[in-house]
């Protein structure tokens, strides 16, 4: 027989093991949901996971995919170990994008070395300003910041449109909703010739670094653990709890506003309609599937990077639909929080021998 | 400027047609959330239901299949959370969070191949009638079951909740799930059911997109109205009557649109189009700025786990 016994403590082996159960059930049921969907599993499985990064394109192309998804995760990390859910990462990405997009189109006919600083400053301050928004209104105003941050994901998605659209259009562009090019002093350098992978890259790693360092040798970082597991306990202790929320509001605004001037200073170099493909949402998953810890974010921004690739490639080659992707990364949430039941519970085998 | 009183009609007429599907969703997810459940997966649900309504009816050919196969799906896919955040105590937001994104990834995988299909005609009730009083009868007849149903729910839900048992076991549960447990109320088994019912709304709140109001599929057709729908179970302070106000508020906003732009209005689009969502975040701010108000009116269990120790 079989009996549930709670845990006396949750699991730190578990705790870090979980992650990599989740995604081994998602490739199980992955596999079954391509069958189902008619198509081969070991072979689409295949295409989805390993194709896309066989070869030095692919591996840069993950890299490129899988630096915003890790720049935001480190964000939202704040966020959510102090108990914020902030969930508009995505419009605080695209209002970074527009800030950065604004002043980088300022300085369109200019070269010099003074344009990239000012044009990522600006990408972070957007994303900040933009983040504001749900924290003061959760602060001053008791608003839930879950709806509120994310409305403004559709307004800021909108006003990039607007913009596009009208007055800052291209005007040698026949109307195409995008912008003029950027001058060159305003593009993240790529690193390697042919590859699309950017200096971008080094902005997510330096978020990585300082949040480690913040989370585990700082009292700020001690004061966001102790809220995050009770508010009662926060406010018995004397922190600052509205001071708080708005720091880490701005920090996960500041990273996804970065996030946000690589996707159009990088390959693209140039504002237009969509400037990411939901990678605010899917960051999300990546910081639950990091654990919310900064090495283990890294992970789960290359795995998670993976259904963006792997959805494009099956859809080439497979003709399988490119939304499988997203699938993959709501069932790798599902399964994640699914096996958390390990960490506070154990299955006890009762011997069957009297 | 003379004003044909029968074009006011259908102009609430149309109104009260955008607000049916937030009115579903938000009625169904006030009973999740009474129960002490919060939901986040209503996007999910709702595009679920819009793409199983569709698929359905232009499989079988059958309206009644499709509309209760929609909520069917609904049903289904609240499974998954209410035996996530139910069964393996799971953390409500990410759970609905993940719900979402799941829904609306399979809601897009299924529609491929429905994409440019026209809809059907969707019957309507009273058509006979529709030329007999001035301005109440654009408004009162010649719409579908599915319309009447929803007007009528906040009412329901609210004779439900106040004068039933049920209804009076469910508010125990999301105000105490202690002391209802107590009183021998399986808790787990009550928010289940809660849960499975918010799904079912949500699903016949898509299936009316796709099947009645559009008529058509197109991807994340829904457009972020089920998050809409939870800012108004928030707006209404977890009272139906008032979700039915604010529906009506926010389908008003949505068919100002396209009035705006008839006239000639000089307004960008994409300001009107992000109207009905800067009014949510207003709207959201003036309600809870009263903290004391929201916290005697929130189900004190809200988003809390309950499990009971055996």
């Amino acid at each position: 027989m079989i009996k549930i016994v709670k845990r006396d403590q949750p699991s730190k082996a578990i705790f870090f093991f979980t992650p990599v159960l989740a995604i081994f059930l998602t490739l199980i049921a992955g596999g079954i949901i391509f069958f189902i969907l008619g198509f081969k599993p070991i072979e689409a499985l295949k295409f989805f996971f390993i194709v896309p990064i066989a070869d030095k394109y692919g591996f840069s192309e993950l890299l490129l995919k899988a630096t915003p998804l890790c720049l935001i995760a480190i964000g939202l990390s704040f966020c959510f170990k102090s108990n914020n859910w902030n969930i508009g990462a995505e419009g605080q990405l695209t209002f970074g994008a527009i800030v950065s997009g604004g002043v980088a189109l300022l300085f369109y006919d200019q070269e010099g070395f003074y344009i990239l600083p000012i044009v990522i400053l600006a990408g972070a301050i957007g994303g900040m300003i933009y983040a504001s928004i749900p924290a003061i209104l959760k602060t001053y105003f008791n608003t839930n910041e879950i709806l509120v941050s994310l409305m403004l994901v559709y307004v800021s998605k909108l006003i990039l449109d607007y913009l596009v659209v009208g007055p800052w259009s291209n005007p040698e562009g026949f109307n195409f909703p995008e912008t003029r090019q950027f001058s060159d002093s305003a593009r993240l350098p790529l690193l390697f010739e042919g590859l699309r992978i950017h200096a971008g890259i080094f902005l997510a790693l330096a978020a990585v670094v300082i949040s480690w360092f913040v989370f585990y040798k700082t009292y700020l970082g001690f004061q966001m653990k102790v809220s995050g597991f009770s508010l009662k306990t926060a406010k018995y202790a004397g922190y600052k709890g509205k001071k708080m929320i708005i720091l880490v509001f701005l920090i996960s605004g500041a990273c996804a506003g970065l996030a946000g001037v690589g996707e159009i200073t990088g390959p693209i170099g140039q504002l237009h309609r969509e400037v990411s493909p939901d990678y605010g949402f899917t960051a999300i998953i990546v910081a639950f599937l990091g654990r919310l810890h900064p090495v283990g974010i890294i992970f789960a921004s290359l795995v998670v990077a993976i259904t963006y690739l792997g959805a494009e490639t099956a859809q080439i080659f497979m003709q399988i639909p490119k939304y499988t992707g997203q699938v993959f990364q709501g069932m790798i949430l599902f399964f994640l929080l699914a096996s958390d039941y390990l960490l506070f519970f154990k299955f006890k085998f009762i011997g069957s021998k009297k | 400027m003379i004003v044909d009183i029968n074009f006011v009609g259908l102009i609430i007429a149309s109104i009260m047609a955008s607000a049916v599907p937030l009115i579903l969703a938000s009625c169904g997810e006030l009973i999740t959330e009474r129960s002490g459940v919060l939901n986040l997966g209503v996007e999910g649900m709702m595009i679920i239901g819009a793409i199983s309504g569709f698929a359905l009816m232009t499989v079988t050919g059958s309206l009644i299949i499709a509309v209760f196969g929609a909520m069917l799906a609904g049903v289904l896919i609240s499974t998954i959370f209410a035996f996530l955040t139910q069964t393996l105590i799971t953390n409500h937001v990410a759970t609905g969070l993940a719900l979402t994104i799941f829904g609306i990834g399979i809601s897009a995988m299924i529609g491929k191949n429905f994409v440019g299909i026209p809809g059907k005609e969707f019957p309507v009730l009273f058509e006979g009638l529709k030329d007999t009083i001035p301005l109440l009868s654009p408004i009162l007849f010649g719409h579908s079951i599915v319309f009447y149903f929803a007007f009528a729910l906040p009412f329901i839900t609210s004779y439900f909740l106040k004068k039933t048992k049920i209804g009076l076991i469910v508010r125990a549960v999301g105000d105490s799930p202690e002391s209802a447990s107590n009183q021998g109320i399986n808790v787990r088994f009550v928010r289940y059911a809660c849960i499975l019912y918010g799904g079912a709304m949500c699903g016949l709140a898509g299936a009316y997109l796709s099947m009645i109001y559009t008529p058509q599929w197109i991807e994340n057709m829904t457009g972020g109205r089920g998050w809409i729908a939870l800012a108004l179970v928030v707006f209404s302070t977890w009272n139906p009557i008032k979700i039915l106000i604010g529906a009506m508020i926010f389908g008003g906003l949505t068919i100002i649109q396209f009035h705006m732009q008839a006239i000639g209005v000089r307004i960008p689009v994409q300001f009107l189009t992000a109207l009905p969502y800067i009014v949510t975040i207003i709207v959201l701010v003036v309600i809870s700025r009263d903290s004391r108000k929201i916290r005697l009116s929130t189900p004190s269990s809200l988003g809390k786990s309950f499990h009971k120790d055996n």
